[in-house]
């Protein structure tokens, strides 16, 4: 059993949670509530990752993340190391790549909130953000919820951004998806199998009790 | 004196409806103003825009001696800082938080001044023992007074409520449409009140602007609106042609006398009526008599001299003073029959059924 791959699997899908849901929330507040007319752009690029091949995404951030690239360059300038084949590279390609996994779901929570409640909280001296805070982030909790959980798996079963960009370093880029894909090359497929089942069971463990506590939530608010 | 809202203003919604606002409200009359007006008039609109959830295209809205909006140099002040209390027609109580912390919501201020102004609120609306329940697990009544609590709450200078006890059932709507007068007359806070309903317009509200079509055709004080309506319009709208004050002074029998003015009217009692009553009667249900009959089932029998007559189409409105005005809505060929001109005496006959009694509390 790779312990080791799987530590860093976790590592990353924590990482990644927590990045989306700093960036993700006023993404989705920014896609909810905004009047521009070419919202659906930015829609349109949001949604990207969920059809586009990983091995493109990751193709594209491996250029950006070189020591010549876009991001990789300042990357160099301000920490001396590089993005590539690092874990912080694979934390922004994992955040890229499950950003509508989470803003998808904090955006139809924050849509299916009445707007009058926000009025209500105007009109009493809350301000916008007050509002955001106090108001809106409440009300959506279920939605948030939903969307850090599907960030998390699919961060944790990763494999082709993760391969693109972060190699197979052990320890620091070798995730579990990716120690699978070396066992069934070495055709050590005992390793492989045990691997697999781990990493279903932490899948269907997560999502279970997800789902689970958001059923006890829902007792909790009786419906009248 | 509280601070007057004087508003002009229009708002478009593409592609035909206007709503064109022109209200002056001193609250001369009372602290409640009610706006009156046939669903989809453009009521919430005004309301709306006061609130300052809506921009107006054009026009100015002021309270006292503030600008909260001036379309043509682009002043809109914002909701929050309006400093009014808004009660939403469902109420749109938080359902994340009890009723403290709905009613803690606009406080200002520590926790312990926050606390003591939820307190004071509690007893004002009577909701001692309902502090840790969420608004799921309160009546529709409940509910109405924690929106009404959570309004207050912050102190307002100015009051809105929309229809607001449209969201209750049709058996507790009575009883709640009186505590609610009861409520407002005694806060003094100047109070702005949608409704479509006739009977609450006449219950809640001092004086009253009606609302036809996105246009104020006329404001007032309450009695003098419905029996006085400006223009044909105001009269379908309102419907009532005579609202006069009165007060009960018999009680026997399942029957109330009232007077009102020098007379004395006999009507059926609805039960539970204060001493305080508007009396209402419509035109349709005034007949008029040139000789007073001997013997007829109908109770009342008012003598009155006629002061107007104006044709409405293929109908005649007969104005009478009986001791106080009231309206008669006759056919055209009965004009002809009683040879009707101003300054004769006839007598108005109204069966006691056809009154219609309105309490007046805490007025």
């Amino acid at each position: 059993m790779d312990w080791e791959a799987l530590a860093l699997s976790v590592r990353l899908s924590l990482w990644t949670t927590g990045v989306l849901l700093v960036v993700g929330l006023p993404v989705a507040y920014w896609l909810v509530f905004a009047r521009w007319r070419w919202k659906f752009l930015v829609e349109a690029v949001v949604a990207l990752p969920l059809v586009l091949p990983p091995t493109v995404l990751g193709f594209y951030l491996l250029l950006a993340f070189s020591p010549r690239g876009l991001l990789g360059a300042g990357y160099v300038d301000l920490t001396g190391r590089t993005l590539a084949f690092s874990f912080e590279g694979l934390v922004i390609a994992s955040v890229l790549y499950s950003l509508p996994f989470a803003v998808q779901p904090f955006a139809a929570a924050f849509a299916s909130i009445d707007r009058t409640f926000l009025e209500a909280s105007w009109s009493l001296g809350a301000s916008r953000g007050a509002t955001f805070v106090r108001v809106i982030l409440p009300l959506a909790r279920r939605g948030i919820l939903t969307g850090m959980v599907l960030a998390f798996a699919h961060t944790l079963g990763e494999f082709g951004v993760v391969l693109m960009v972060g190699g197979n370093l052990p320890g620091v880029t070798r995730t579990v998806s990716i120690a699978i894909y070396d066992q069934v090359q070495a055709l050590n497929y005992d390793a492989a199998l045990r691997t697999s089942l781990l990493l279903l069971a932490v899948s269907f463990l997560v999502l279970a009790v997800t789902y689970g506590l958001q059923r006890r939530v829902t007792a909790a608010w009786p419906l009248r | 004196m509280a601070a007057p809202l004087i508003a002009t203003f229009s708002k478009r919604y593409p592609p035909a409806t206007v709503v064109d606002a022109e209200l002056d409200l001193r609250h001369d009359a009372g602290p409640v103003t009610v706006l009156f007006g046939p669903s989809g008039s453009g009521k919430t609109t005004i309301l709306r825009c006061i609130a300052g959830l809506e921009r107006p295209d054009t026009g100015t809205i002021r309270f006292g001696d503030e600008v909260w909006c001036d379309a043509g140099r682009g002043v809109h002040v914002s909701p929050q800082a309006r400093r009014i209390g808004v009660v939403f027609q469902q109420y749109a109580l938080f359902p994340h938080l009890t009723v403290t912390g709905n009613i803690a919501f606009g406080c200002a201020g520590q926790r312990p001044r926050r606390l003591e102004r939820v307190a004071a609120m509690l007893r004002l609306l009577d909701l001692q023992g309902l502090e840790h329940r969420y608004p799921s697990q309160l009546s529709g009544g409940q509910q109405q007074r924690v929106a009404l609590a959570r309004a207050l709450a912050p102190e307002p200078r100015l009051l809105l409520l929309d229809e607001p006890l449209s969201a209750l059932d049709a058996g507790v709507r009575e009883p709640l449409r009186r505590d609610l007068r009861h409520r407002l007359a005694a806060l003094d806070v100047p109070t702005l009140v949608v409704t479509h309903d006739r009977v609450e317009a006449l219950a809640l509200g001092d004086a009253m602007a009606v609302v036809v079509g996105g246009r104020v055709r006329q404001t007032g004080p309450v009695p003098e609106v419905f029996s006085r309506p400006a223009d044909v319009v105001v009269a379908q709208t309102v419907g009532v042609e005579t609202v006069i004050p009165g007060h009960v002074v018999e009680r026997r029998d399942g029957l109330l006398t009232v007077t009102v003015g020098t007379s004395r009217l006999t009507t059926f009692d609805p039960g539970d009526m204060g001493s305080t009553v508007f009396v209402c009667v419509r035109a349709e249900e005034v007949i008029l008599e040139r000789e007073p009959s001997a013997r007829a089932s109908a109770r009342n029998h008012l003598a009155g001299r006629v002061t107007g007559l104006t044709a409405e189409g293929p109908l005649v409105r007969v104005m009478l003073d009986c001791g106080f005005p009231i309206a008669a809505l006759i056919t055209r060929s009965a004009r002809e029959d009683l040879d009707l001109h101003v300054g004769d005496v006839l007598t108005a006959v109204v069966k006691a059924t056809s009154i219609h009694l309105v309490p007046r509390n805490g007025a």
